[in-house]
This record gives structure tokens, sequence and C-alpha cells, in this order.
């Protein structure tokens, strides 16, 4: 029976070469925007290089202090001294890194200028990421305890250094005014991942860090590693405890006598979640995402409707005849949904080529630094999941309308 | 097989009610083969389209062996039609993108049960060896001459072997030798035992029938025997 309909969806596609192309057109089209658009988010909140322990880390960007009343408050990334009292110490995770977020620095080749992004971390960095080395190899405790002015820096910062596919293990990198010995090249990290992303990595116990500076505030992250995701609320509540213990009231800064303090980590899009929009987590924000994609797909759903349904009537001799020959109204309207999803499978595998194409553009326009855009297994599985609810979305009505139609009355029309 | 008891059928619009058929009463028996006659708009197509479960009555009742359909829901009629009943139309109603050979599969489409893609095949390929056109199974309908068309409808309304097969002027766009052929195949079809009711202009052709029931303005107005079909 699906051959039957196959055929029947193909001919029809064929009939009228013209109004085939209006349509696939705009499926493609529409198609190729969620994609690309299905795409970007997966890059950006998936679990990509070098980040693929994503599911199982929680992450702790900054604390904030209240006031007595709870109407002044101050937030801010953290200060080592309060990861070292408060995060470092927790027993319930694998691993906790320390990892500063990226600060602009200058570095010189001769008189050539490279402004680049430089981030410290101690030595779990490397352990709760998984960067792919081309070169050497990531700082250890050793360097960490020791201060050692070593960098590891990225391909990109390589080639601009000291040139295309010029080893740079051993050389020495002049960053800020600061003499660094490269100990390892990674391969670049795409500017969305913030975490990770940067050309040149220093061990956190370095001067420049300010690493010594606060007791609560400061520019460091934490990125806590977990065995499993199942010990998520297990470490959330020994972190809470560990911060209970903390005495109130105290001054943090010139400006605030800190009476409360609000600090929780958070799976890394919850964690943006409750920044952007305000509290929410991250069923929010596919609600969301989910939303707009059907919006975005319904005007041209829309159209597609009319197109459809205008066209009915070229069918009716068809209808009648499958009517009169016993096809219940449910099996019709399965057929026309059925050739509908063909067609919009037609438009999807356009709209893939099309994506394939649009992706491979952006990442090597430098348009996202170092972006990784691609089509891989979930954003191909979202994107079958798109074009049969767009196949669906377009088709339902008409077929509804087609599969209604009298018998007697499509016999004769 | 199929009675039609104190049947009307009004046809209504916003502004206009038109009445097609009033006061019918008509039994047809097991193995008759019956011709309907009368003029252009007298309502031989709206009888035809009661019969074959196709259209409601506005009053009356429809029954196909001996059970009363009127009430019946699409999906029930639709089996039933399917189960029971062919259909043979005067501008054959052929789907144009489909082969003869999937074009003569399609009511085995939505028969339930054991009707697999090659007992469909083989159905429909016997089916067309009956009317004589198994050399024509790979073409498509537009590559047909009008009488091979009729004879690939003929195929499709009897593919699914029902016991009763509605024909609505199925010589009516042919000449009178395709007309007579088709006319000896439906007498065939007759004679293994198929109920036949058939909607004709041509008295020619209504005179090889068992009986020949007249239509006017909506009523019956004759019913007679033509000839024996014991």
């Amino acid at each position: 029976m699906l051959t039957n309909y196959i055929k029947i969806a193909w001919k029809v596609l064929l009939r009228h070469p013209f109004y085939t192309f209006i349509t696939l057109f705009g499926i493609s089209l529409t198609l190729t925007v969620l994609m690309v658009l299905t795409s970007f988010i997966d890059h950006l909140v998936g679990s990509h290089y070098p980040e693929y322990k994503r599911e199982r880390c929680l992450y702790l960007m900054q604390v904030r202090l209240e006031d007595s009343a709870k109407t002044s408050a101050s937030q801010s990334d953290m200060s080592y001294s309060f990861i070292k009292r408060h995060l470092l110490p927790l027993k319930t995770p694998e691993k906790v890194a320390v990892v500063s977020q990226w600060a602009w620095s200058n570095a010189y080749v001769g008189n050539k200028r490279i402004k680049v992004k430089s981030k410290f971390s101690d030595a779990t960095f490397w352990e709760v990421s998984d960067f792919t080395f081309l070169e050497g190899k990531p700082y250890n405790n050793q360097h960490i305890n020791n201060a050692d002015p070593v960098a590891v820096i990225s391909e990109a910062f390589r080639t601009d250094y000291f040139g295309l596919d010029v080893d740079a293990v051993g050389k020495t990198i002049e960053v800020d005014n600061a003499f660094y010995r490269v100990i390892g090249v990674v391969k670049s990290v795409p500017v969305t991942r913030i975490f990770t992303s940067a050309e040149v990595y220093l061990p956190y116990t370095l001067p420049k860090s300010n690493y010594r500076k606060g007791e609560y505030f400061g520019g460091f992250n934490a990125i806590i590693l977990a065995r499993n995701q199942s010990d998520f609320p297990a470490i959330k509540e020994e972190y809470a405890a560990s911060i209970r213990r903390i005495k109130f009231p105290f001054q943090e800064g010139p400006w605030l006598k800190a009476f409360y303090i609000e600090s929780e980590p958070l799976p890394y899009l919850d964690m943006f979640n409750r920044q952007l929009l305000v509290g929410g987590d991250s069923r929010v924000f596919y609600t969301i995402i989910g939303l707009v994609m059907l919006l975005f797909m319904l005007i041209p759903a829309i159209n597609l409707v009319n197109l459809n349904v205008g066209r009915s009537m070229e069918r009716a001799s068809e209808i009648g005849v499958r009517k009169a020959f016993g096809a219940p109204v449910g099996t019709l309207l399965g057929q026309f949904v059925i050739e509908n999803i063909f067609i919009t499978a037609i438009g999807g595998l356009i709209a893939l080529g099309l994506s394939t194409t649009i992706l491979l553009l952006i990442n090597q326009s430098g348009l996202i630094l170092h972006s990784d855009l691609t089509i891989n297994l979930t954003v191909l599985a979202i994107s079958v999941l798109i074009c049969l609810v767009f196949g669906i979305l377009s088709g339902v009505i008409p077929a509804w309308r087609m599969a209604k139609l009298p018998i007697s009355q499509a016999l004769k029309a | 097989m199929i009675s039609l008891n104190n049947i009307e059928k009004v046809y209504r619009t916003s502004s206009i009610e038109t009445l097609a058929l009033a006061n019918i009463n008509l039994h047809i028996k097991a193995g008759e083969f019956v011709s309907i006659m009368g003029p252009s708009g007298c309502g031989k197509s709206t009888l035809l389209n009661l019969m074959g479960l196709l259209d409601e009555p506005s009053r009356g009742t429809v029954e196909v062996g001996g059970q009363v359909v009127t009430q019946y829901r699409d999906k029930e009629l639709a089996r039933l039609r399917n189960q029971n009943i062919g259909f043979i139309f005067q501008s054959f109603h052929l789907i144009n993108d489909l082969s003869v050979l999937d074009n003569v599969e399609i009511p085995l489409l939505y028969r339930k049960g054991d009707s697999t893609g090659p007992s469909r095949r083989k159905l429909a390929e016997e089916a067309l060896e009956r009317v004589g056109l198994s050399n024509r199974m790979k073409h498509f309908p537009n590559q047909l001459s009008g009488g091979q068309k009729q004879r690939v409808a003929i195929a499709r309304a009897i593919v699914g072997r029902p016991s009763i097969i509605l024909a609505d002027e199925p010589t009516g766009n042919l000449d009178s030798a395709m007309g007579n052929e088709i006319m000896n195949i439906l007498q065939g079809l007759n004679t293994d035992g198929a109920t036949i009711v058939m909607v004709t202009h041509d008295e020619t052709m209504a005179k090889k029938t068992h009986r020949l029931v007249r239509l006017f303005d909506g009523s019956m107005v004759g019913d007679s025997i033509l000839m024996s079909n014991a």
C-alpha cells in the first residue's frame, strides 16, 4: 500500500514541475533554516570538543551576596580562595577544576601584535576536559606548585605566532610582556565554549592571575565533574552545606555588607537559563526553542496547505474511486499525509545538502571563531523530526478536506 | 441481494431543493442482471449511487444482503463496499498515475487480512486475463483505447470477487463494437454468478439483461422481466 502511495506522490510531483519547484523550494528553505538553527543550538549546548563530559559536569560561574534586606546584592565570578574553601574539598564529585574567565592579552611577533584570549587554570582542568594535543602535553601539579612560566597554546595561535605547521613545544612566547615556555599545543576550541576556549592557557599560580586576591569575588569559575548525573543532587547538597557554614555578616568590598549568599552549581544549559530566563530550567529553554521553530514552520506550512487545498479537486476522481472501492476516510487521510511526508522528506534531503554546505561555509568563514558546526546524529534525528512535524502540519488539513469529499461529488468532479 | 424501501432523495442547496428520487421500492435478487433506463436527469445514477452505498437516501432504507445499512458509519460502509460491490463508471475513473496492474489492485489494498503484495498482484493479473488485457498490465491508462480502459475498469470491479457489480453507463463512451464487447464480458460475469445492475441509455444493451427498470422524473415508471435468469 505504501508503494502505491509513494508512486502516486512521485507522479503528482512530476505532473506540474513548476508547482513542484515552488513547493520544494519553500519546504527546503524552511527546513534548511531550521536545520542550521538546530545545528547551532547543538553546537552551543551539546557535548562537543573539548567538553565531551559536559553531561556529567556541573558548572559554577558566580556567587551572589545580598544585604540584610535582600534589596542590595552583588554578583561576581569567584575568587580562587572561595573555590579552595568551598569547592575543592568536596568529596562527592570525581574532580573539581578551576579555570578563569578569558582575558584579552597581547602577544608580539616582531612588530606584529596578536590579540589573544588567555585563561588560567589548575591541572585538573585538563582532566575534566578532553583537549586534543597536537604537540606536547598539559601542565601538571608540579608546574602549578612551582608557578612555572609554561603555556599550552592553541593551534591557531601557534600558526599566528610561529607560522603554519611549525613545532612550538620548547619555544618561548611573549604575552603581555611576560615570557612563557610552550609545553603543549591543542586543537583550537570554538569561541562559543566559554569555559574552555582560549589561545593561551597558563597555570593559575602565575602572578598575573591574581589568584590570591579576594575572599569571595574574583575571576575564577569551577567545573565539577560528577561520576554520573545521579550524583548531582548530592554534590549540590554537599556544596550547600559547605556555604551554610559561612559566618555572616561580613564586608565584601567597600559597599556591601553581606548577610546572605546565593550560589548553586548547575548543569551547563541550566546555568545559562538561570541567568537569561530568570530562573528557568532547560525545559523552558527547549519549549521556547520548540515554539519558535513551530511558528517558523507555520507560515510556509500554511502556504503549502493553501496550495494543496487549491489543487485537491485535481485528484477528486482518484478520491472517489478509492472511497468507492472501500477506502475509509481514515485510510485516505493517512495516504495524503504520507504523500505529504514523502514530499517533505525530499525537501528535507535537499535541505540537508544545503545545510551541510551552509555550515561548512560558516565554519570556514571564521564568523564563529573555530566553530565546528555539523550535522551530527543528534542534529539529524531532530531534523528528521522537524521534517515529520512539517509534513504532518502541512498535510493534515488538505488531506482531511480531500478525504471527507462525498464520493458522488468526487466522481462527478 | 439489494432492497430499496420507500426511498426518497432530495438535494438541497441554500436556496433550492431538488427531488431526485421519490417513493422508490426496488428489490434486486441475487444473480439478476438488471438494467435501468430513463431520460437524462431522471435519477438513474442517483439510484445506482444509493445501491452502491456511495450516497445516503433522504428517506427510506437500503438493505444489502438482508442488512439495513442506512445507519452504518463510514468505516462499515467502506468495508461493505469493498467486500460486496464492484463499480464500473462511464468515464472509467482510472488513476492515470498508476499502471493498469496498480489500478486493478486498488480494491484489494483496502481489504483487511490476507491481502499481501504477491497475492494482490496474482488476483489483479487474473482479473486482467479475464477481460483479455494481460498484455497491457504495465501500460498506463492514457496509453489505452476507450474500450481497453473500460475493460481495465471491469477488471478493477471484479478483482475483489464482489457479489454485486454496479455499472453506470459502461458502454456510454464507446462505439457499438466496443460496447458489445463490454456487454459480453458483463454477461459472462453474470453467468458466473455476479448480480449486475447497469444504468444505460441504450435500448439494445438493456434488452440483453434480465430485467428492465424505467425511471422518469425520479419515479419508477416500469419494471419488466425481459428474460429469466434461472
